[in-house]
C-alpha cells in the first residue's frame, strides 16, 4: 500500500474511532431532564376508550372499565377526561429508570444474563396491600417530579447502555400502555426487545394489540382465589386468568410469579389448585416463580414468608407436573437455578442476579438434548 | 382581652356549654340548619344567611359564636371544593364571608388558609392563590406536599395534606351540594377526599365504607369545627363536573356540627329534586350514597343518619 498524507489521516482517524468509540458507548449514561413543574401535564390521547353522552367516557383498557366524568380521572389516577376526550398524563414521563439484570424481573427463560433497560411511570390499576413500589404505584402524576423521555430516547438509552431489552416494570405498565407501546416500537427499530412486567389486569383487545410489539411478559399472579384479589388487591381473579390463557393462545413467551404471603395465599390446597389450572390451561412448561414476601405498604402485620413455605409450594408444583419451578427472593437457594426436566442436570446456575449458562445450547439441554422452552437468543 | 371581654367570653362559654367543640355523638339529636336566601347572593347577602344559620344552630349571637369557636393563635383551614371550576365550586362569596368573621373573631388573615388539592383547581374556581405575606392564604396541597408517613386506618391508607396535618389547628369544611356520578352525592364527608393523595382508589362501591372510614381519623374529626354546605347553586344530576342543565338556584347554606346529619339532609334534598325532575332515585341509579349510613353505624359513630334524630330547621 502506498501511503499518502490523505490515506494516513484516514487510517489514523478510523483507528482512533475504533479504539475510543466503544469506550464512549460503554460510558454512556442517559441523562433525561426532569420536568420543571409536576402539575404541567403532558397530554396524549388514550387509545382504548369510548365516548359517552354528556362528555363522559368509558375506559376499556383494563377490566375496571371506569366511567369517567369530565375533569375526573379513572381508578389508576393517570388518565383524565378533558371535555369528553380521555388523555394519559404520563406519556413520555417515566418516574424512574434503571439498568437491571433480566433476572430481577424475574424472567429466567428470556435472554439469561442480559440487561434490561427498566422504566416505569407512576400509577396502577389495582391496589395490592403488599405493594413494594407503592411510593410510585399509588400516587398521581402531579405528586412526582418525573423525567421527560420520548420513546425514541428510551430506545436509544437502552441501546447505548447495552441492554437487550426494555422492561416496563416497577409499577403497572398497563396504565402507561401508549408509552409502553411506542417505546417497544422504537426499541425494535434498534434491535432492542421489550418485556412487560404486569399484573395481567388488562382487557383482551389491548393485550392482543400489545403483544404485536412485545417479546415476553411476566405476570404477577397474586393468588388463586377471588377473595384474595378483591380483598387484598381491589381487583378480580377472572380477568387475570383470561389474560394468561390469551398469552398462551397468542404464543408469546411468558412466565408467572406467585408472591407467597403467609396465611393469605399459602395454603397447599390453593397452590395445588393453581398448579392444576396452569397445567390444564397453559401447559407444564410455563415457568412459575414462588417468591418470598416481605412486609410492605399496608401489609406490615405479617412476617416474611418462611423459606420452608416456599419449598413446600415448590414441591407441590413439581409434584403436580410443572417443569420449571423457582424460588425467588432467597439468594443462594438451589431452586433459583434452572434444571433439565428430563435428565435433572443444572442448565443455568443462578445466585441472586449472577447467572451462568452452563448446560444450554441452542435452546437444548447439552446433556440429554431436551428442548428447553424460552427465548434464548 | 380586657376584663369585660374576659367575663363576656366566660359567660358565653358557660352558656353554650363545654360541648360546643365536642364531636357529635351518634344517638343524640342533631340539628341541621338550612338558611335560605332570595335574590342576588353577593358576599353581604351570603353573610346574612351565614349569621342567621349560625345563630339558629348554636342558639347564640353569631359574633359571639365565632369568637367562642375561633380566636388569636388559631390557624383555620377553609376546605373548599374546587374540582368543578367556577360553575360548581365553593362560592367565593361564602369563603369571603367566613374569612371576614374569622378575622373579626381575632384570627389573623395570614392564619386563614383556603385550601384544596391543587393550586390549579383553586385558580380554575376563581380563587387567587397566595402563600406568604399578611393576607389570606390560598393554596393547594401541591404547594406544600403531603405528610410523608403513610397513615393507615380502617380501609384507608393514604398520605395526607400537610395543610391538614401540620398547619391547621382548626378546619371549617365548605363543600358544595351536588350529585356525584359514582358515590351518589359529594357533600361534607367526601370533601376530605381532597386531603389525601389517592382519592381515585376509594370510589369503588360508591365510596362505601372508605368515605366514612376516612372521616373517623382523629385529625379530621377533632379539627373540623363546623361544616357549611354551599347550596347557593346546587346540582342534582351529572356531577361532580358542572352541568348547568341540572343545577338549580337553591340559594341556601346548610350548617351543622354533625357532618353525617348534614350529608343525610343534603342527600334528601337532592333526592327530592331528582324526583321533581322525573329522574330515578340514586338507589335506582345504582349509586345510593350508603356511605352516609355507614358513617352513622356503631363502628363509626360519626353522627346521625336517622331522620328521627335529625332536626332540620329552615330559616
Amino acid at each position: 500500500m502506498l501511503w499518502t498524507r490523505r490515506s494516513f489521516v484516514k487510517v489514523t482517524l478510523s483507528a482512533s474511532a475504533a479504539t475510543f468509540l466503544p469506550c464512549l458507548v460503554r460510558s454512556y449514561f442517559p441523562r433525561f431532564p426532569r420536568e420543571d413543574d409536576p402539575t404541567d401535564e403532558s397530554l396524549t390521547e388514550a387509545r382504548h376508550y369510548e365516548k359517552l353522552p354528556y362528555k363522559k367516557i368509558r375506559c376499556v383498557l383494563c377490566p375496571r372499565e371506569c366511567v369517567v366524568d369530565d375533569q375526573e380521572r379513572g381508578y389508576c389516577g393517570v388518565r383524565e377526561n378533558r371535555g369528553g376526550k380521555y388523555y394519559t398524563l404520563v406519556y413520555g414521563k417515566p418516574c424512574t429508570w434503571h439498568v437491571d439484570p433480566i433476572e430481577k424481573k424475574p424472567l429466567f427463560h428470556f435472554l439469561p444474563g442480559t440487561k434490561a433497560f427498566s422504566i416505569s411511570t407512576v400509577g396502577c390499576n389495582v391496589e395490592c396491600h403488599f405493594c413494594q413500589n407503592w411510593q410510585i404505584s399509588q400516587i398521581r402524576p402531579e405528586q412526582s417530579t418525573d423525567y421527560i423521555a420520548s420513546p425514541l430516547e428510551i430506545a436509544r438509552a437502552a441501546y447505548y447502555t447495552g441492554c437487550e431489552s426494555i422492561a416496563y416494570t416497577y409499577a403497572e405498565p398497563v396504565i402507561f400502555y401508549e408509552y409502553m407501546y411506542d417505546c417497544a416500537v422504537e426499541g425494535h427499530r434498534r434491535g432492542v426487545r421489550s418485556v412487560m412486567i404486569s399484573n395481567g389486569y388488562i382487557n383482551p383487545e389491548p393485550m392482543r394489540q400489545l403483544c404485536d410489539v412485545l417479546d415476553a411478559v411476566k405476570i404477577d399472579f397474586k393468588a388463586y382465589t377471588e377473595r384474595f384479589y378483591s380483598n387484598v388487591c381491589h381487583g378480580h381473579l377472572r380477568p387475570v386468568l383470561d389474560t394468561l390463557v390469551l398469552l398462551k393462545e397468542i404464543g408469546i413467551w411468558f412466565e408467572m410469579v406467585y408472591l407467597v404471603i403467609p396465611t393469605l395465599n399459602d395454603s397447599p390446597d390453593e397452590i395445588r389448585s393453581m398448579c392444576r389450572w396452569i397445567i390444564e390451561e397453559l401447559g407444564p412448561d410455563v415457568p412459575l416463580h414462588f417468591t418470598r414476601f416481605f412486609p410492605q405498604y399496608k401489609l406490615r402485620n405479617l412476617p416474611p414468608t418462611p423459606v420452608k413455605t416456599l419449598e413446600r409450594a415448590w414441591k407441590i408444583a413439581k409434584g403436580e407436573g410443572l417443569n420449571f419451578v423457582y424460588i425467588g427472593n432467597v439468594p443462594g437457594h438451589k431452586a433459583e437455578s434452572t434444571y433439565c426436566p428430563s435428565c435433572g442436570r443444572r442448565l443455568i446456575y443462578r445466585i441472586g442476579y449472577m447467572t451462568e449458562v452452563e448446560g444450554l445450547r441452542d435452546g437444548r439441554c447439552v446433556y440429554c438434548g431436551r428442548e428447553i422452552p424460552g427465548v434464548w437468543k | 382581652m380586657d376584663r369585660r371581654d374576659f367575663l363576656k367570653r366566660a359567660i358565653l362559654g358557660a352558656a353554650l356549654g363545654p360541648g360546643l367543640l365536642r364531636p357529635t355523638i351518634a344517638g343524640t339529636r342533631s340539628r341541621v340548619v338550612v338558611s335560605v336566601g332570595k335574590g342576588r347572593l353577593d358576599e353581604g347577602a351570603v353573610g346574612v344567611l351565614l349569621d342567621r344559620g349560625i345563630e339558629v344552630l348554636f342558639g347564640a349571637k353569631a359574633k359571639d359564636v365565632w369568637q367562642e369557636l375561633f380566636g388569636p393563635g388559631d390557624v383555620v383551614g377553609l376546605k373548599v371544593n374546587c374540582l368543578a371550576g367556577r360553575g360548581m365550586s365553593t362560592r367565593k362569596e361564602l369563603v369571603g364571608a367566613v374569612a371576614r368573621r374569622l378575622i373579626s373573631a381575632g384570627v389573623r388573615p395570614e392564619d386563614i388558609v383556603i385550601w384544596d388539592r391543587a393550586n390549579a383547581d383553586l385558580r380554575k374556581a376563581g380563587y387567587r392563590t397566595n402563600r406568604g405575606g399578611n393576607e389570606l392564604q390560598c393554596y393547594g396541597t401541591d404547594e406544600v406536599g403531603y405528610y410523608p408517613a403513610l397513615i393507615q386506618h380502617m380501609s384507608v391508607g393514604s398520605l395526607f395534606s400537610r395543610i391538614l396535618i401540620e398547619q391547621c389547628t382548626k378546619v371549617i369544611n365548605l363543600p358544595v351540594l351536588k350529585d356525584h356520578g359514582i358515590c351518589g352525592v359529594t357533600l361534607g364527608m367526601k370533601n376530605f377526599f381532597g386531603a389525601i393523595h389517592n382519592p381515585n382508589k376509594y370510589h369503588d362501591n360508591a365510596g362505601d365504607p372508605y368515605i366514612a372510614d376516612l372521616n373517623t381519623l382523629p385529625f379530621i374529626r377533632q379539627k373540623t369545627v363546623l361544616t357549611i354546605l354551599d347550596g347557593l347553586l346546587a346540582q342534582y344530576e351529572g356531577g361532580p363536573p358542572y352541568m348547568p342543565q341540572w343545577t338549580w338556584p337553591f340559594g341556601a347554606l346548610l350548617l351543622s356540627k354533625d357532618v353525617v346529619a348534614l350529608d343525610y339532609t343534603g342527600w334528601q334534598i337532592i333526592e327530592k329534586k331528582r324526583a321533581e325532575k322525573g329522574l330515578p332515585s340514586l338507589r335506582e341509579a345504582g349509586r345510593e350514597p350508603l356511605y352516609i349510613l355507614t358513617a352513622a353505624d356503631p363502628q363509626h359513630r360519626l353522627g346521625n343518619a336517622d331522620p328521627s334524630l335529625i332536626e332540620v330547621i329552615y330559616v
